[in-house]
């Protein structure tokens, strides 16, 4: 194991690389291409025997991989924002296809007013096509994450697409150091795709997602559902045995961070929740009885996690990055749901757009939210509330 | 502990390759560093901003860097274009690239003359003076960041052959002569 700086987009290269991948489609986007590139050089290079596929669209790029995952290939491509949205068709197509394909997501706001830095809503906007999706707090955590999606989208148990979102720019180019694990290491964890029962080759064709009876569409929807809640066992499987090979200390679906004897609970995903768990230590050294929950994936929910922290809490604050236009934020409503009204909830939608969310912002976010609830003034279900300190209110 | 540099620098300077270099020497001394480059769309002969985290251990935040102990300025024309108070903040230490030292009021001021070391050793690319390595070693040694072996260890994983040479020989005569 040595330790390399690296930016958070050459960390997701370096995992592609060591994954063994073998066929990349490629369309550029801010922040994100710089991935595309650095595995652009690989392949150039000789270091990775892949077939490098440059597109004309994100809707294209996701098609190709689509086409060379059906054909036993190990594929991978990356996008943002606009180019997310421009794969949704796609995503469904993967997805109910069963077809294991990983993507890098570089969150990214969506416009307009045009803009290139990162929130949530991109990725999570696209939450309900059938996709695995995690999101790294770190740049190691990024490659780690890569590295893990194969082994979980690829296992029988689980046949599924898998998204790795990362922060664009706090993780996507900023350098920190990675443990990073020799490449013959990773190939043995991580061993070449199993080979598919059919083979979609030249040759030998037929129809995938043909027109077929309604019962054939719910069933294929049922056996997705069914494949999601197997992925939760796998996700937890595959990431503890990867911490044990490779001495990680985070697995599993969620992150807990100073949950012990927490009376409060922070919930949130992503690069910010470093920012978090420092404004969690401020905190506690004040006396303030509050954990925090970092959630590693938001499809599949971990449902199970979250009630079961959530039962010994008395309120729970939710911090989004993203929002449900209409209701609330993306991940409080999920939230809110899974808990069924055992605890308090509130949620606050922050950091859009990229607006910078600091350690002492969420000193003050999760100090206001406690001292609501002690004075009484949180109801007993949930509301949502903005923060925008820049904005002066009344 | 946590502390926290802001480098000024121009588009194609190099101060974001700089912010790395240093991460990576801290990094080699097995502490945590973040290199952060400004997150915008970056043109060349640009007023560039670029951070550097340095901790003793994993450092968790990804947010900004909002008040930096120093700050490291790859030109000192940059300081005739920026309004100094907002950006150097009062009892702030400032590392120039200058042959001359500026004098900055509230604040500890060093420099080198890193365009004379460039252009000494033939250390220029498309007309530019490359100034980075030498502001990486400079800024080392002022903020006591890493060692001057860590520097050139670093400079490996980013050059190759006769760069890496002239590299570490820029930043070897930049550590002598920052004052």
């Amino acid at each position: 194991m040595r330790v390399k700086v690296l930016m958070g987009n050459t960390a997701v290269a370096e995992a592609v690389r060591m994954a063994g991948v073998e066929v990349i489609s490629a369309y550029p986007i801010t922040p994100q291409t710089i991935i595309v590139e650095r595995i652009a050089e690989m392949v150039e290079r000789g270091e990775l025997k892949a077939r490098y596929v440059r597109v004309e669209s994100e809707h294209s790029a996701l098609a190709v991989v689509y086409g060379a995952s059906a054909s036993g290939a190990r594929v991978f491509t990356a996008t943002s924002s606009h180019g997310l949205l421009y794969m949704y068709e796609m995503l469904w197509w993967v997805a109910n296809s069963r077809l294991p394909v990983v993507m890098a997501v570089v969150t990214r706001a969506i416009g307009p007013p045009w803009n290139i830095h990162s929130d949530h809503q991109d990725a999570l906007t696209v939450r309900d096509a059938g996709w695995i999706i995690g999101f790294a707090s770190s740049v190691e955590e990024a490659f780690d994450m890569t590295l893990q999606a194969y082994r979980v989208g690829e296992d029988r148990r689980v046949l599924l697409p898998v998204m790795v979102a990362l922060d664009g720019f706090t993780l996507s180019h900023t350098c920190e150091p990675v443990r990073l694990p020799e490449e013959s290491e990773v190939r043995g964890w991580l061993p070449p795709r199993e080979p598919l029962p059919f083979k979609l080759e030249p040759g030998s064709y037929f129809a995938v997602g043909n027109l077929g009876p309604d019962e054939v569409t719910m069933e294929l929807r049922w056996y997705i559902w069914r494949a999601m809640e197997r992925a939760k066992h796998v996700i937890r499987e595959v990431s503890a045995d990867y911490a044990r090979r490779f001495d990680r200390s985070v697995h599993g679906l969620i992150e807990g961070f100073r949950v012990e004897d927490a009376k409060y609970l922070v919930v949130l995903a992503g690069a910010w929740s470093g920012d978090a768990m420092e404004a969690v230590d401020m905190l506690r050294d004040e006396g303030y009885p509050v954990g925090l929950v970092r959630l590693r994936y938001v499809r599949p929910f971990p449902v199970e996690e979250l009630r079961e922290l959530a039962s010994s809490v008395r309120a729970v604050l939710v911090v989004d990055r993203a929002v449900s236009m209409g209701h609330m934020g993306v991940i409080a409503g999920d939230l809110v749901s899974a808990v069924r009204g055992k605890v308090t909830v509130k949620n606050v939608i922050a950091g859009l757009g990229g607006v910078d969310v600091s350690p002492d912002d969420f000193k003050t976010m999760i100090k206001g939210f406690i001292e609501e609830y002690e004075s009484g003034a949180l109801d007993s279900w949930f509301y949502t509330e903005w923060y925008m300190p820049w904005v002066r209110r009344g | 502990m946590l502390r926290e540099l802001l480098i000024l620098s121009r588009g194609g300077q190099g101060g974001v390759t700089a912010s790395r270099i240093l991460a990576s020497a801290v990094a080699l001394e097995g502490r945590w560093a973040q290199a952060i480059p400004e997150f915008g769309a970056e043109r060349r002969g640009a007023i560039v901003r670029s951070y550097l985290r340095i901790s003793d251990r994993r450092i968790l935040r990804h947010s900004s860097v909002r008040r930096p102990e120093g700050v490291v300025v790859f030109s000192s024309r940059i300081l005739e274009l920026i309004d100094v108070d907002k950006v150097i903040p009062v009892d702030s230490t400032v590392l120039v690239n200058s042959p001359v030292k500026p004098k900055l009021e509230g604040r500890v001021v060093y420099s080198v003359d890193a365009t004379g070391i460039a252009l000494k050793l033939g250390l220029v690319i498309a007309g530019w003076p490359v100034v980075n390595t030498a502001m990486a070693s400079a800024t080392a040694k002022v903020f006591g960041i890493a060692s001057l072996d860590s520097i050139v260890r670093a400079l490996g994983e980013y050059f190759r052959g006769k760069l890496l040479d002239v590299n570490v020989e820029a930043a070897r005569i930049a550590w002598g002569e920052v004052a």
